[in-house]
């Protein structure tokens, strides 16, 4: 029987550090570490001797693991971009869909790709919702400033909401722009003119 | 002209501003190209994206290129280095607990003398420095292993550990590092937060140190000879108009947007100026050169450059024979950035590779047109690195 692996995963944010470890025991036999406090990251990596680091793309922490790719560093093996290992079309899936994994230089693809794989799945459906949540926020941001522009339409030329509505998306389409960039732009200039 | 756009990644630093500015100032647009500027959390991050083809160009830090043709980091795609973006910038910054010892022995903050400098660290140290520094591979660990290996400080007197500038006034406060190595305008920012002090700017270990450069895949570079020429035209011309000092208060505030670096224009002022705010008692110094995109034939990648980092890195990472030096700095591709801007103003020198280390005056040198002037380049301990006879 194979030693069963140890994974890292770093992550801040706990709840998707319970989901992450949650699928990734389910697809392997795995100890998987989480670390989420980015001081002395590499020592701390170092200390568990990892078969495999998983850490968000968009992480800046990841500078930090860079580290462990030199035989100097802290870590006695080295440690390679998962890229550069056998399964390479893997490891562009990865980075898009925002992990990405360090592997211990020798370990079998047979071994990673379960790995890989449910990282994979995991960090893109975290990616996909935080994507939705910026754009849910982005929508009520657009929502305010346009009920802001209504409000000053209303009062400067005394009509109801409807027609200040309707003013607003006649010049947006006269002009070629979205109505949210309009309202934008009429706040901008009421709070200089103001 | 159809505008071709090309995906460019960079890191929101002041030095990343050759980018920020083709674009901005339609440099790229009167090339027929478009730069779709995309910033990254992380140089990993920069050189992945450029490594697996997210991006097809990328502001790097100028080891990193010269790193990955030694086999040196995570990724090993090969990459080209074909113009320097930017040369000097660093600054050497100590935390707050430091900066108190040195002010309770007189130490001045002069901001010029490396030797004094270091002095005063080794006489105040408690134990081994750690100086943040925000890559393994980045000209802020060569400058400061080149200077602690030569001063009190000593070879066995530092260490260096790898600190995202965002998390670096954390890291100090926290106790992780006692002192730093940034590029602007990190340097700056912690003067602000009171996060410490700064000590030096790299230009007083190196004069002339090649900070950032352009890279793009080499395989791209081959397939895209029309558009990477293009691409550095744009860039070359960027680079040129950041040099005019009547330019700096504009190139400020097109940095200082949200999109881009998302800093006041005052603390990037700083670093276009070389007017640098050291400490948050307002002590001001003022720097030559502290950051140069074009006087000097900076952007030109000087082979001997490459060379000299490629014989710092085999001797820091204990690199055998079996690794060309002389191949590795091949990296830096001054025979594209001569065919692709033989047709500009540029005025391109008559070699490719100098005696790092040699200038010690401004110095007019061989070159197409005749008038290009070298700026010193000298390292502070007085060596000189001859480039020729690496294997």
């Amino acid at each position: 029987m194979v030693a069963h692996l140890t994974i890292v995963v770093v992550e801040e944010d706990r709840d998707r550090a319970i989901a992450i470890v949650d699928a990734l025991k389910e697809s392997a036999d795995c100890e998987v570490f989480v670390i989420g406090n980015s001081s002395g990251l590499a020592r701390k990596i170092a200390a568990h001797t990892p078969d495999i680091v998983l850490i968000d793309v968009d992480n800046p922490t990841r500078d930090m693991l860079e580290e462990l790719t030199l035989a100097s560093g802290p870590l006695e093996r080295p440690v390679a971009m998962f890229v550069s290992s056998a399964a390479g079309n893997l490891a562009q899936a990865a980075v898009e869909a925002g992990v990405s994994a360090y592997v211990v230089d020798g370990l079998s693809p047979a071994r990673i790709k379960p790995v890989i794989d449910t990282a994979i799945a995991r960090f893109r459906m975290v990616r996909q919702m935080r994507t939705e949540l910026a754009e849910t926020r982005r929508a009520l941001e657009e929502r305010k400033v346009i009920d802001r522009a209504k409000g000053l339409l209303m009062k400067t030329k005394g009509i109801d909401e409807d027609a200040a509505y309707a003013l607003l998306r006649k010049i947006a389409m006269d002009r070629g722009r979205r109505v949210a960039d309009v309202a934008e732009a009429l706040v901008t200039a009421a709070g200089l003119l103001g | 002209m159809r505008t071709v756009s090309v995906p460019f990644a960079y890191m929101p630093l002041v030095d990343a501003a050759p980018a920020i500015i083709a674009e901005e100032m339609g440099f790229a647009a009167s090339e027929g190209i478009s730069l779709d500027l995309i910033p990254a959390p992380s140089w990993s991050s920069v050189r992945d994206m450029l490594a697996f083809g997210r991006v097809d160009a990328a502001h790097l830090l100028s080891p990193v290129p010269v790193a990955m043709a030694m086999g040196l980091g995570g990724v090993t795609t090969p990459v080209s280095a074909v113009s320097v973006l930017s040369v000097n910038g660093n600054v050497l910054g100590v935390g707050r607990e430091l900066e108190a010892r040195l002010r309770a022995i007189g130490f001045a903050f002069d901001f010029a003398d490396p030797v004094k400098a270091a002095d005063a660290l080794a006489s105040v140290r408690s134990a081994k420095l750690v100086f943040g520094v925000p890559f393994p591979f980045s000209m802020h660990v060569e400058l400061l292993r080149y200077w602690c290996e030569r001063t009190a400080i000593g070879a066995d007197g530092f260490e260096i550990r790898t600190v995202p500038p965002p998390l670096m006034a954390d890291a100090l406060a926290a106790g992780d590092v006692d002192a730093f190595c940034v590029g602007e305008p990190w340097g700056s920012f912690a003067v602000e937060q009171g996060a410490g002090a700064l000590l030096l700017p790299g230009n007083a270990i190196w004069q002339f140190a090649p900070e950032k450069v352009m890279a793009v895949r080499s395989d791209w570079a081959e397939t895209e000879p029309d558009l990477l020429g293009r691409l550095m035209r744009a860039v070359w011309h960027a680079g040129r108009w950041l040099s005019r000092p009547e330019n700096r208060s504009t190139a400020g505030e097109i940095l200082s947007r949200g999109a881009f670096l998302d800093v006041s224009a005052d603390l990037i002022d700083r670093a276009l100026t070389g007017h640098v705010a050291v400490s948050s008692q307002g002590e001001i110094r003022h720097v030559e050169n502290f950051l140069c995109f074009h006087t000097g034939g900076a952007s030109f990648p000087w082979r001997s450059q490459a060379k000299w980092i490629a014989n710092r890195l085999s001797g820091a990472h204990h690199l055998g024979d079996e690794i060309s030096l002389d191949a590795a700095a091949r990296v830096f591709r001054s025979d594209l950035y001569r065919a692709h801007l033989q047709d500009t103003a540029a005025d391109l020198p008559g070699a490719s590779e100098k005696l790092e280390g040699a200038i010690r005056h401004p110095t007019a040198v061989a070159s197409t047109k005749g008038g290009l002037s070298l700026l010193p380049d000298a390292f502070f301990d007085g060596a000189i690195f001859d480039p020729t006879g690496l294997k």
